[in-house]
């Protein structure tokens, strides 16, 4: 049998609180409607912290073997860099393909597509 | 002929085989919500409008639907910690409590697209909602399959607890590890679509 004594489950309902209080911050913040590159960063702030709690505790991360961290940093990188791919749009974009800011007014925008 | 290391730790890795393995995959997980996320953003950026998510989908089921997952969460982690402790009526019905609160979340989603569907706002109605279904559906087969994965280890698969307790334990805790992860997407899916 798997006899390891007592296990400290308390910390699992602190996250639980945690979490659900960020999740009520998450949607009272939403109704104060900043301007969206405030609300993005806030948003994702709050999001961040939630999936970090999470992961560090309900996934144990806190205290993971270091194989595991070795994995999560590669898929980290790789990651950051499909978040970024979409930009990459910005610099080449093929002729006929190309994509309006929205802050651009259209007769502009499409001037500028023949250039 | 066993398979090897389903209860200690490989010497070259320091984890048994199972949890190496449920990494690698919650690793190709990341990448494949990660593609959609970046979709996402690509389609947003060229959008020449965007609406707020608030304004066409049901902010209080998506927030009981947060509430739920993350009950699911505890309960699924507590159905280990008992196994830990040598609970297994407890941790069985953890299994079960979080199996009734992944149906709840179906049962939302549910209403919250039937609801959708019934006022004429479908996949194809704009780039929205094309991405929303998408992002939601996948997130939303996701919980079917760990719903799968619970009924058997709370039904037919909980006889292994008799004759190997320890590898009961560690099934039940990648299985948390994949529901922990399912969790995890569903509390960045919610202020990105609904809230931003």
């Amino acid at each position: 049998m798997t006899e390891h004594g007592s296990h400290d489950v308390g910390i699992y309902y602190k996250v639980f609180g945690a979490l659900l209080v960020f999740t009520v911050i998450t949607v009272a913040v939403n109704r104060v409607h900043l301007a969206i590159p405030l609300a993005v960063t806030v948003a994702l702030i709050i999001a961040v912290t939630k999936g970090s709690l999470v992961a560090s505790f309900f996934m144990h991360l806190i205290s993971e073997s270091n194989q595991i961290y070795r994995v999560l940093v590669l898929t980290a990188i790789f990651f950051f860099f499909l978040m970024f791919l979409p930009l990459l749009g910005l610099f080449s974009t093929p002729a006929g393909t190309e994509h309006r800011s929205p802050l651009t007014p259209a007769t502009h925008a499409t001037a500028e597509g023949h250039h | 002929m066993d398979i090897p290391y389903t209860v200690t730790a490989r010497p070259d890795t320091g984890l048994y085989n199972g949890k190496l393995g449920i990494w690698l995959f919650l690793a190709s997980e990341v990448m494949l919500f990660g593609a959609l996320f970046s979709s996402y953003l690509l389609l947003r950026v060229g959008a020449e409008v965007w609406p707020r998510g608030e304004t066409i989908l049901n902010i209080p089921m998506a927030f009981l639907n947060t509430v739920i997952l993350i009950s699911s969460s505890v309960t699924m982690v507590l159905a280990w910690a008992s196994l830990k402790m040598n609970q297994f009526q407890k941790a069985r019905w953890c299994l079960i409590g979080t199996f009734l609160l992944a149906s709840g979340f179906l049962v939302v989603k549910f209403f919250e697209y039937s609801e959708k569907f019934a006022h004429g706002l479908a996949p194809k109605t704009n780039t929205f909602l094309a991405i929303y279904f998408t992002l939601t559906g996948l997130h939303g087969l996701h919980v079917v399959g760990g719903m799968v994965v619970m009924a058997f280890l709370f039904g037919p698969g909980a006889k292994m607890w008799r004759v190997a307790p320890e590898r009961y334990t560690n099934r039940v805790e990648i299985t948390g590890l994949y529901w922990h992860f399912v969790d995890l997407v569903w509390i960045f899916l919610f202020p990105v679509l609904y809230l931003l």
